[in-house]
């Protein structure tokens, strides 16, 4: 795609900045002067953030966070199959964040899967007297029944921060009394400011108890790749990894989707480690850059025009078999996707659309929307850093609004002065917007649908979206406006 | 690097004793930071010649989230270039000291306060292990070395002994060892030879025998250590012998703490407690004339 700054019709700065500065004219002052900054037109060109991001969030606004549990259990550690993921103190935190993510699971439940709810299920005794007695029970337990589990995560909720109990100790020593890794992350969800903070705990622990310790079973090739920050939403580990596979690399570990222990305890011998959700792994890629010299390539696999793009820059880190096969590839899929455009642009051209959602979507997807014909006309994350905002200036059109860590006010604000014709993002926003008459998408679980990435993922998401967009059912729904 | 943990009964003179010991350290050329695990935040004011020295948790209070912190908001270097942190926490009565205490330790982890050059990291935590927040500082990798200050008074004794049952928990599961007890004198009876004794029955040693003296008053009252205000007076050598007796000390022990009948008869031994008689036992003064 071109590098020409992209313009919608109808949108420039000013008219941006103005809606923006209507949405702030409900807040307090206090609130305005915070909110503030967190809204902007984009400027394309700069290829730099024009918000501020991962900041707390002001007290009263409906926010759409999550918090650092949920970014440990839900996102990093939660995909790993072959594990026991411990939710440690009482048993909300896991009920409600157990499979609803939807990151799909490979292997038989019990035996080659754990996709099971594990809690310590914290009583009132047990925060007056210190859980680590049944923590370690537990642990025993989980081992008993679970005999080829390949390790234990123990991931603490609010509770054991505050009561102080020592798990990395109870951990330790588990884990020599069973034989077995058994990971403490001390990711409390009182700690930072959203999710953010649980994927960089998370991170550190795999650096600290889990990378190294495994060799790969079978022979080391030039091929060896890592898929990163890829969660198998719907099953989009599956798709990419069958495109990588077929474009002749070895794809040896998925970081966390479908992932097994052993093998992300093994990614320390891979030769390029290829990053999908650049916010929740950036950190262990990093890592494994500097300590074991293996680079990294961010990519994007949403849409065919996004694909072509990252299979050739993946091309260019091997040698002429690896290009001859990803051109291959290109040629044969691209015909496939050129036919699913004609048959969906037609009834999506010109369709505008929002997005409010998480790691890497916002700026990922645009380019999938835009190979359907539609224009993305506000994008905005909900626990992004300014190096996510970097890297979403250059896909979004200029002058179009970037919201971070937006309000359901500020959404709602935005959506009557821009009507889009889809708003896609998290179930928060989902009800909101429908009553509204308007369609949507979830967006974090690809709303019981998937997989969208690759070239399996883009019919999907095209058939999807023309679902959602083209549907007669909002007819039935009187629209404010 | 050496990290050294004080516990001791509330009021029995740890912030005290622990910075003149510091000062003592520092004036043996030692680089030392002490770090206040107290929410009342008196760990650093005699170093640092301050009421108050501002804390990790207001700091925190102040800027909305911890990651919003710098290293050089909370650290002040102090009288012999002794680095002092506090950790703050909330005013008695509301709200968890105990996780302030681990915000705190986990922030100065994080940003590199640990640094290779520090000889001594000395923790000065409040009163009892109260709960698990209060014994973060003898966790795994942290203080490795405790030191109990008390005195001849029972109260005294019996909160060492407890301490030392916390100890014994956190030495079975990591390397935490007691180090030995420091006896800041109240002029009780035999004071010296009971907690020599005491010592003896908890498999430790009373490093040092720190004696009463009102100078300490003085230059407490002009937020300093003695070793400071008065580098020549004799409690000012009684503060740099137990920091040298500290420095070499090689003595580190899982201790043997007592049951409470044990401790009780060493009690009466000693003559603080009068042997029990069962006729005398709930029974009121009025009653037993």
């Amino acid at each position: 795609m071109s590098r020409s700054v992209k313009k919608v019709e109808g949108i420039t700065r000013e008219s941006t900045q103005a809606m923006i500065d209507k949405a702030l004219e409900a807040y307090p002052e206090k609130g305005r002067k915070k909110r503030a900054p967190h809204l902007a037109p984009n400027d394309q060109s700069s290829g730099k953030a024009c918000v501020k991001s991962n900041r707390k969030t002001v007290p009263g606004v409906m926010s759409a966070r999550g918090c650092a549990y949920a970014g440990a259990k839900g996102v990093v550690w939660g995909p790993i199959r072959d594990m026991v993921h411990v939710s440690h103190g009482p048993v909300g935190c896991g009920w409600y964040s157990w499979g609803t993510r939807r990151n799909l699971v490979s292997g038989i439940n019990g035996v080659s899967n754990f996709a099971m709810q594990f809690t310590s299920d914290f009583q009132e005794k047990d925060i007056v007297y210190g859980g680590d007695k049944k923590l370690a029970q537990l642990l025993t337990e989980a081992k008993e029944l679970f005999p080829l589990a390949k390790g234990i995560s123990v991931l603490s909720e609010c509770p054991v921060g505050l009561i102080g109990d020592d798990i990395n100790a109870v951990a330790k020593r588990m884990s020599k009394e069973l034989d077995l890794p058994v990971i403490p992350c001390n990711c409390e969800g009182f700690r930072g400011v959203s999710q953010s903070l649980g994927h960089h705990i998370s991170n550190d622990t795999i650096r600290d108890y889990i990378i190294e310790t495994r060799e790969f079973a079978d022979e080391e090739t030039p091929y060896d790749i890592a898929l990163i920050g890829d969660y198998n939403i719907g099953g989009d580990v599956w798709s990419v990894k069958a495109l990588l596979e077929e474009c002749g690399l070895n794809v040896k570990a998925t970081w966390t989707g479908d992932g097994e222990m052993e093998k992300i305890a093994a990614t320390h011998k891979v030769k390029l480690n290829v990053i999908h959700c650049y916010r929740s792994m950036n950190y262990m890629c990093k890592v494994m850059e500097e300590k074991y010299g293996i680079p990294w390539i961010e990519l994007n696999f949403f849409g065919p025009t996004k694909i072509r793009e990252s299979l050739r820059a993946l091309a260019e880190r091997f040698d002429d078999r690896i290009k001859d096969k990803v051109e291959a590839a290109i040629a044969k899929y691209d015909a496939q996707m050129q036919k699913v455009i004609a048959e969906y642009r037609p009834r999506l051209e010109g369709k505008k659309v929002m997005l409010y959602v998480g790691g890497l979507r916002p700026r990922h997807t645009v380019g999938a929307y835009e190979d359907l014909g539609m224009v993305v006309v506000g994008s905005g994350y909900e626990f992004a850093h300014g190096d996510d905002y970097d890297r979403t200036a250059p896909e979004m059109p200029d002058a179009t609004v970037i919201y971070d860590d937006a309000s359901e006010f500020e959404l709602e604000q935005f959506v009557h002065a821009l009507k889009p014709d889809l708003v896609a993002s998290g179930i928060k926003e989902k009800y909101v917007f429908q009553k509204m008459g308007l369609p949507f998408r979830q967006m974090h679980s690809w709303d019981y649908s998937g997989p969208y990435h690759g070239y399996q993922g883009f019919p999907v998401f095209a058939r999807d979206i023309d679902l959602a967009v083209n549907s007669p059912t909002w007819k039935l729904v009187k629209s404010p406006f | 690097m050496r990290q050294i943990a004080i516990y001791g009964k509330g009021g029995i003179g740890k912030s005290t004793t622990t910075q003149n010991t510091v000062a003592g350290l520092a004036s043996l050329g030692k680089k030392v930071m002490i770090v206040g695990c107290d929410p009342k935040a008196d760990s650093t004011r005699l170093i640092l010649h301050a009421k108050a020295q501002s804390t990790v948790m207001d700091m925190v209070r102040e800027r909305g989230t911890v990651e919003d912190l710098e290293l050089s908001d909370v650290m002040k270097t102090g009288y012999g270039e002794v680095k002092c942190v506090e950790s703050g926490g909330p005013e008695p009565g509301v709200g968890c000291a105990g996780r302030g205490v681990i915000t705190a330790i986990n922030f100065l982890e994080e940003n590199g306060a640990y640094t290779p050059e520090l000889d001594f990291v000395f923790y000065d935590v409040l009163g009892d292990v109260v709960c698990g927040g209060f014994a973060m500082p003898i966790r795994e990798n942290k203080a490795e070395e405790i030191y109990i200050v008390c005195s001849g008074e029972m109260m005294a004794m019996y909160a060492a002994n407890n301490i030392a049952k916390g100890i014994l928990k956190y030495a079975s599961s990591g390397k935490v060892r007691l180090g030995g007890l420091i006896c800041n004198s109240r002029n009780t009876d035999r004071e010296a030879d009971l907690i020599e004794a005491l010592a003896k029955k908890l498999g430790t040693q009373m490093i040092h025998f720190v004696p009463r003296d009102n100078q300490v008053q003085r230059a407490e009252l002009r937020r300093m250590t003695v070793i400071e205000y008065s580098p020549a007076h004799k409690q000012a050598d009684e503060y740099r012998t137990l920091a040298q007796k500290i420095s070499d000390n090689k003595m580190l022990v899982v201790p043997t703490p007592l049951e409470m009948e044990e401790l009780e008869n060493l009690l009466m031994e000693f003559g603080i407690m009068p042997a029990e008689d069962e006729a005398e036992i709930g029974v009121a003064e009025a009653a037993s004339a």
